[in-house]
């Protein structure tokens, strides 16, 4: 206990800022949480609540999306949170090319979140199948699952803060 | 003991080998009699007292008409690779199980029947492990060279293993997890509140990555084996390189070694450290959990400040590494690795300090050593129940300078690996001291392309052994067998949750940190 204290104390904060990149206007705010704050309330209420499902990945994107709860990203001071339940979810993260064996689970997580509802794609692999595609088990092709897919985040696998950073600008337009 | 000794008791035990090569200084390859097969493996495991390392098929049917089955033991002591061989002809697609003798070859066995359709006669188990007969139809061979993909969908389903009894309930999790983690589903039986039966049903992830090598040249095949197991990254493409460099007859410089190696070691050190969070969090003892997945961060941050990439893709080439050891680069390493050795010993004090963790972790999730060694557990998980097989030991090169020492606990419960995982963090810094002094990367080598032949190779990744096997002809790769450690420690896994309550399993699973698509391919 004493330790956990004494840690505490020493360490500090260590959430980092996180400013915008290539945005200028918002360079000046110095933190873009309050700004992501803003638009989530106003979109979802109080949250935005993702689920992920892993269709065949390295596993590499999902340690990227895990870093994203850690101290330093602290993603959920934004008011964003992966859930444990498609039914609590706003929006869909698929990782991976879609393996076959995946689909059928693929399709019964997307039809148990309420509407509206959307997708988003996360890595390389799992927009059109990427260094997997010509693979005879990947389907590749996440639409015909899922309708359509609204945002891509590319990358091998993208950092945690080009997440981020494009969750943000699409929420941004969208708001 | 010598590879000729060996050669000399196999042809005492009335086994004559049709043909031997010596591949190079650390394999060797035994050809015989289909029928002798189950003999000279039996023979080999007791001799070598060696798991079956590898076991798979080989389309040769372009060639000479017929199918390869090759089954791998290692010699530890000398060391050695030694490959059983024999040819299977068109019209007789079998061979004999060694499953009920040596159960190490069980998995791997079915797996040749799944993607070859040849049979291992004799053996308990022949479903599917990774073409889920929901989705996939029958007569689907994707490793055979004429394979095409069957469209038409079978309606087929899987059988569990059924444990009948009063009072016993099933519960199956999965395949999607509450977490963001990798998809698998875990069927359990339960009497009251312990587990009889965990049955696990993996290949979620199966991307036909094995078949995805074929016809690439070797250049191409090194960029896919970067992207097998995302957290393996060096693991995979050393191993690679590895298998490639025996064929090419390829021999890298010490500074070469030395960057691989201490990029090796970066990356054991963030997978123990998802590991031990894992742990901390699935007992519910958060502030070490995310202390430590700072720790990883850390490191990842580090990996991007050497070589661009955080988890070190594109750093290694074909009898070379690129040169991200200047002199400003390893003292940055080394400062920042000294805060995290400072760390570390901090969340081990605060892990080791809590009585109630240490009651959590402590006793559960056994795994004896004579069942892993059964079970050819190897890696980590095999060290932990006190076998004590490590490639970086076995092979010593440039370890053996640095004065390798090998981790090891007895006990096999989820505090074994805890310990193992914090003593090989310790040990793999010191390493990186001792590489860190000669980095100097030479001249990258002349290649000669193409090439022909074959040859394994393997490193001690995170979790164990990663294994390539690889056939090439004129320069294209023809097949290539990749053999994770997670693929034999699954099963081990399954065992040692056996007797603990289903609120353990979650714990034993991470002290394991097993990989979904290393196993699935
Ligand atoms: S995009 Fe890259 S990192 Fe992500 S799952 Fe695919 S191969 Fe792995």
């Amino acid at each position: 206990m004493f330790d956990i204290i004494n840690n505490s104390f020493k360490k500090g904060l260590l959430t980092e800022k996180f400013i915008l990149p290539q945005d200028e206007s918002s360079r000046q705010i110095d933190s873009a949480g309050e700004q992501l704050k803003k638009i989530i309330h106003k979109l979802y209420g109080r949250s935005l609540h993702l689920r992920e499902v892993d269709t065949g990945s390295c596993g590499a994107c999902e340690s990227e999306l895990i870093a994203l709860s850690n101290p330093i990203y602290d993603i959920q001071r934004f008011g964003v949170d992966f859930v444990a339940s498609p039914r609590h979810a706003d929006a869909l993260v698929v990782t991976g090319p879609v393996s076959r064996n995946m689909a059928l689970a693929l399709k019964k997580t997307f039809n148990s979140m309420p509407e509206p509802k959307f997708v988003i794609t996360v890595g390389d692999c799992a927009l059109k199948g990427g260094i997997f595609r010509d693979s005879y088990y990947a389907i590749g092709d996440i639409q015909s699952i899922t309708g359509s897919v609204v945002l891509h985040i590319p990358g091998c696998p993208p950092e945690p803060i080009i997440i981020l950073h494009n969750l943000i600008s699409f929420l941004k337009q969208k708001s | 003991m010598q590879a000729e000794n060996i050669i000399r008791d196999l042809r005492a035990k009335n086994i004559n080998p049709i043909e031997v090569l010596f591949l190079n200084s650390m394999e060797i390859e035994v050809r015989i009699n289909k029928e002798d097969f189950k003999a000279a493996c039996l023979f080999m495991h007791t001799k070598l007292s060696s798991s079956v390392m590898a076991l798979f098929a080989v389309d040769k049917r372009q060639v000479n008409g017929n199918f390869e089955i090759r089954c791998v033991f290692l010699a530890k002591e000398i060391p050695l690779w030694v490959s059983i061989v024999i040819s299977v002809a068109e019209g007789f697609l079998s061979f004999d199980s060694l499953a009920c003798d040596i159960y190490s070859s069980a998995l791997f066995e079915r797996q040749i029947k799944e993607m070859f359709g040849i049979i291992p006669e004799g053996n308990p188990d022949q479903r599917s492990l990774v073409l889920h007969e929901e989705v996939c139809p029958e007569g689907t061979l994707p490793l055979r060279k004429d394979f095409t993909p069957v469209q038409a969908v079978s309606k087929k389903e899987y059988q569990f293993n059924k444990v009948e009894g009063d009072g016993i309930f099933e519960i199956p999790v999965g395949p999607v997890h509450a977490g963001i983690i990798g998809p698998g589903h875990f069927h359990f039986s339960v009497a009251g509140e312990p587990i009889v039966n965990l049955e696990l049903r993996l290949g979620f992830t199966h991307r036909g990555v094995e078949k995805l090598f074929e016809g690439k040249t070797l250049e191409q095949g090194l960029k896919l084996s970067e992207c097998v197991v995302g957290d393996s990254v060096i693991g995979y493409s050393w191993a690679f390189c590895r298998a490639a460099e025996a064929i090419l007859g390829v021999k890298i410089a010490s500074g070469v070694f030395n960057t691989r190696a201490i990029c090796l070691e970066l990356e054991r050190i963030y997978n123990h450290f998802t590991a031990i969070s894992g742990i901390a969090l699935d007992v519910g003892f958060s502030f070490p959990a995310q202390f430590i997945s700072v720790l990883k961060e850390r490191v990842l941050r580090l990996n991007k400040k050497l070589s661009a990439h955080r988890y070190l893709k594109g750093v290694l080439s074909l009898g070379f590494a690129r040169n991200i050891f200047d002199k400003e680069a390893v003292a940055y390493m080394l400062d920042e690795l000294k805060l995290i050795k400072r760390d570390i010993k901090e969340a081990q004090g605060i892990l080791y300090g809590s009585v109630s963790f240490m009651d959590r972790v402590d006793e559960t999730g056994i795994l004896r050593k004579k069942t892993a060694e059964d079970f050819g557990v190897v890696g980590l998980a095999g060290r932990s129940s006190g076998v004590s097989l490590d490639l970086r030991r076995v092979f010593p090169e440039g370890y053996l300078q640095a004065g390798f020492r090998l981790v090891k606990k007895d006990r096999g419960d989820v505090l074994s690996r805890l310990i193992v995982r914090l003593d090989e963090i310790e040990e793999s810094l010191r390493l990186i001291d001792v590489f860190a002094k000669q980095t100097d990367v030479l001249e990258s080598p002349k290649i000669n392309f193409p090439v022909q032949g074959h040859a394994l190779g393997a490193v001690e990744g995170a979790r164990g052994p990663v294994i390539y096997w690889l056939e090439v002809s004129d320069g294209k790769i023809e097949r290539c067998k990749i053999v994770d450690p997670s693929f034999q420690n699954w099963q081990g896994l399954s065992i040692s949750v056996l007797g603990n309550i289903v609120p353990d399993f979650p714990v034993c699973n991470k002290s394991f940190d097993l990989s979904y698509a290393g196993n699935d391919l």
